[in-house]
């Protein structure tokens, strides 16, 4: 179903959606930003219109509105356990579609991988709804048509946001708010082209030379294993479990989980000082690998849907997209001098 | 809460038998179906959780041969008899038994290798169910063999053959490599052979070496991997190698599914 709104009416479509709904979008952090007196992009709370950021991108994912940093998993207190409620009130993020994408990668690690469910994962997912934002035309810094995840039809409602607001109703759980708004034919587009394009390796050209390539050892030297990449990442889902004792005898502790990455060290620690990975070259290998091979032979789609958050937030100025074209090139040049 | 699986369920403590100055075996009482080569996370609330082999097992209880190396294990050692931990599990795929029924059966271990493949020994020691059993142990130095009275009785049944790398004047056993007495194996027909290989990583390394010159042939060689590991459940990522999670798809493997492992 198709409608169209003004501003003021859709202000009254989130004043409507409130009482059922927290609807995140992109919005400004005030003196967030990298710099002083900048701004940082990020998901909030949007309240009206006004609050929306169309114009830049955000720099952390919506995935910590499902996937906190730090999330408590229960509490233990004299030998039971207690797990801690959460706000069932349900949750309308507007994203584009590459987040929409990024949360069914979610989706497959925490809900698909192995025969048990994320619980905690899932109980936050339920409740989202996802309001698309149509990208027709992206970022200076994004590569999502060349990771197939500049389409998708996994949204409840799409919105057009020109001089009118257009909708696209999937979800009719939303009709409802949008009844008594003017009908029309909405054609949410997609993107086609970004000014970044990526050449991603086929999969099974991938050998076991490639991980010795020359070109990592590039990034054990400008890497600093800040972690930030996995942090911004819509698709890193990583976490290390901990406890936390509170009181003397520790018959009270919370046990909780928060984002763990590959990129950052003692991710693969082992008792008895082993541990793997621990040139940052390494590192970078092992996440292109899981973003744009691995993740791929185990599941059937890239993990790394191009949103180019990773490339925005480097502070040494490392560029994914490049290295996977890099890889590209040196894979197909080996797969020449081989025939 | 039973479709929560990060909630861990109470065990009693029965039994702690010291096995070396660092090395201790925990039995707790739990009748879940378990195989050998599975593990369990073991938590104790305000320390953490460990993945931990499942040792041994039968008729209600569970053992597990623990190190002890940080928190959660510091915290363990702490314990006695008739406290209470939690566990939740098993995990991971574990030795399935019928690859291994009516083999010729080697069963290479080296130091705390040995828990996750002693109720295998055990069970194998059984003649019925595989044609012959061959168990060849290494450990750093006397002190470090773990399930001494039991490792010795098979020594003596000539099941097992012992070597630490550095004997002391007391030692009247073999000393020296682990590889050192791969020759003492019956690998004259090595594709009639099937070899388990569990230890350090390096130790795994020689001995995959050594018998592959010895024609064994790569499908018959299974091996355990240790990784860190968080959730056991194939969600937090740190156990994973290529498109493999460890905790899901291992930790035992047959050889060749292992050489496109690269971390
Ligand atoms: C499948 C599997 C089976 C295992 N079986 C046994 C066993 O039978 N007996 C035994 O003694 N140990 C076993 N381990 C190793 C054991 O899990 C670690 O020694 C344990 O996690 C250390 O916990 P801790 O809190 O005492 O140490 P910590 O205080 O956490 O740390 C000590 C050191 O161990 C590292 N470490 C932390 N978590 C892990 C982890 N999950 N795996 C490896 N290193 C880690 C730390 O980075 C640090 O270097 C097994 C590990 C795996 C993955
Ligand atoms: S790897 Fe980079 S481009 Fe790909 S999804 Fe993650 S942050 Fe976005
Ligand atoms: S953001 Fe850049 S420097 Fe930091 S870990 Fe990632 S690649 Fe390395
Ligand atoms: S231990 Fe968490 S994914 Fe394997």
């Amino acid at each position: 179903m198709g409608y169209s709104l003004s501003k003021d009416q859709f202000n009254s479509l989130l004043d409507a959606l409130k009482k059922s709904y927290t609807v995140y979008g992109p919005a400004v952090d005030p003196d967030k930003g990298n710099y002083s007196d900048t701004d940082r992009i990020t998901y909030k709370k949007i309240n009206s219109f006004d609050d929306l950021v169309l114009d830049m991108k955000t720099y952390f994912s919506p995935k910590e509105i499902v996937y906190p940093v730090r999330e408590p998993l229960f509490h233990f207190s004299d030998g039971s356990f207690f797990v801690p409620h959460i706000d069932e009130k349900k949750i309308a993020i507007l994203l584009r579609p590459c987040d929409i994408n990024g949360f069914d990668r979610l989706d497959t690690v925490f809900l698909k991988n192995g025969p048990e469910e994320d619980f905690y994962y899932k109980r936050r997912r339920k409740n989202i709804r996802f309001f698309m934002i149509e990208c027709a035309e992206g970022f200076d810094n994004c590569w999502c048509v060349s990771m197939n995840a500049n389409r998708t039809d996994m949204y409840d409602v799409a919105f057009r946001f020109g001089k009118e607001i257009l909708a696209d109703v999937k979800n009719e759980e939303f009709i409802p708010y949008l009844v008594g708004f003017p009908q029309t034919e909405v054609d949410i587009q997609f993107i086609e082209k970004n000014s970044i394009e990526v050449k991603v390796p086929e999969i099974g050209s991938i050998s076991p030379e490639s991980f010795d390539l020359e070109m990592w050892n590039e990034y054990t030297s400008r890497c600093i294993a800040c972690g930030r990449c996995n942090t911004s990442c819509i698709t890193c889902s990583c976490f290390t479990v901990q406890d936390v004792a509170c009181g003397t005898e520790g018959r009270m502790a919370e046990r909780r989980r928060r984002w763990a990455g590959c990129q950052l060290n003692g991710f693969t620690d082992m008792a008895g000082g082993h541990s793997y990975r621990s040139k940052n070259g390494e590192k970078m290998r092992f996440k292109t690998m899981h973003k744009i091979n691995d993740f791929h032979r185990r599941f059937g789609k890239h993990q790394c849907v191009g949103c180019g958050r990773c490339d925005d937030v480097c502070p040494q100025y490392i560029s994914f997209a490049r290295c996977i074209n890099t890889l590209s090139e040196v894979v197909a040049e080996r797969g020449k001098n081989e025939q | 809460m039973n479709n929560n699986p990060y909630i861990a369920e109470k065990a009693k403590l029965i039994r702690i038998t010291p096995e070396t100055a660092i090395d201790s075996t925990f039995t707790i009482a739990w009748d879940k179906p378990v195989k050998p080569g599975q593990f369990l996370e073991i938590s104790i609330p305000g320390a953490g959780e460990a993945p931990i082999s499942i040792s041994d097992f039968n008729d209600g209880e569970l053992s597990m041969t623990i190190r002890k190396v940080g928190r959660v294990t510091g915290a363990l050692f702490d314990m006695k008899e008739g406290d209470t931990l939690f566990a939740r599990g098993p995990y991971g795929n574990g030795f399935e038994y019928n690859y291994y029924a009516g083999t010729n059966l080697k069963i290479i271990a080296g130091g705390t290798g040995l828990a996750p493949v002693k109720n295998l020994i055990k069970t194998f020691m059984e003649p019925r169910y595989v044609n012959s059993l061959e168990v060849l142990l290494g450990f750093k130095t006397p002190e470090d063999i773990l399930f001494k009275n039991e490792v010795l009785s098979w020594v003596e049944s000539a099941t097992a053959i012992l070597t630490v790398d550095n004997g002391n004047y007391d030692w009247k056993g073999n000393s020296g490599l682990i590889t050192q007495y791969i020759p003492q194996l019956d690998l004259n027909k090595p594709q009639d052979c099937v070899c388990i290989v569990v230890g350090p990583p390096v130790m795994i390394k020689f001995v995959l070496a050594d018998l592959l010159t010895r024609d064994v042939p790569r499908e018959n060689i299974w091996v355990s991997f240790e990784r860190n590991m968080s959730c056991g459940i194939g969600k937090c990522g740190h156990c994973k190698i290529d498109n493999t999670y460890i905790c899901l798809d291992g930790p035992v493997f047959r050889l060749p599914d292992t050489m496109k492992l690269i971390d």
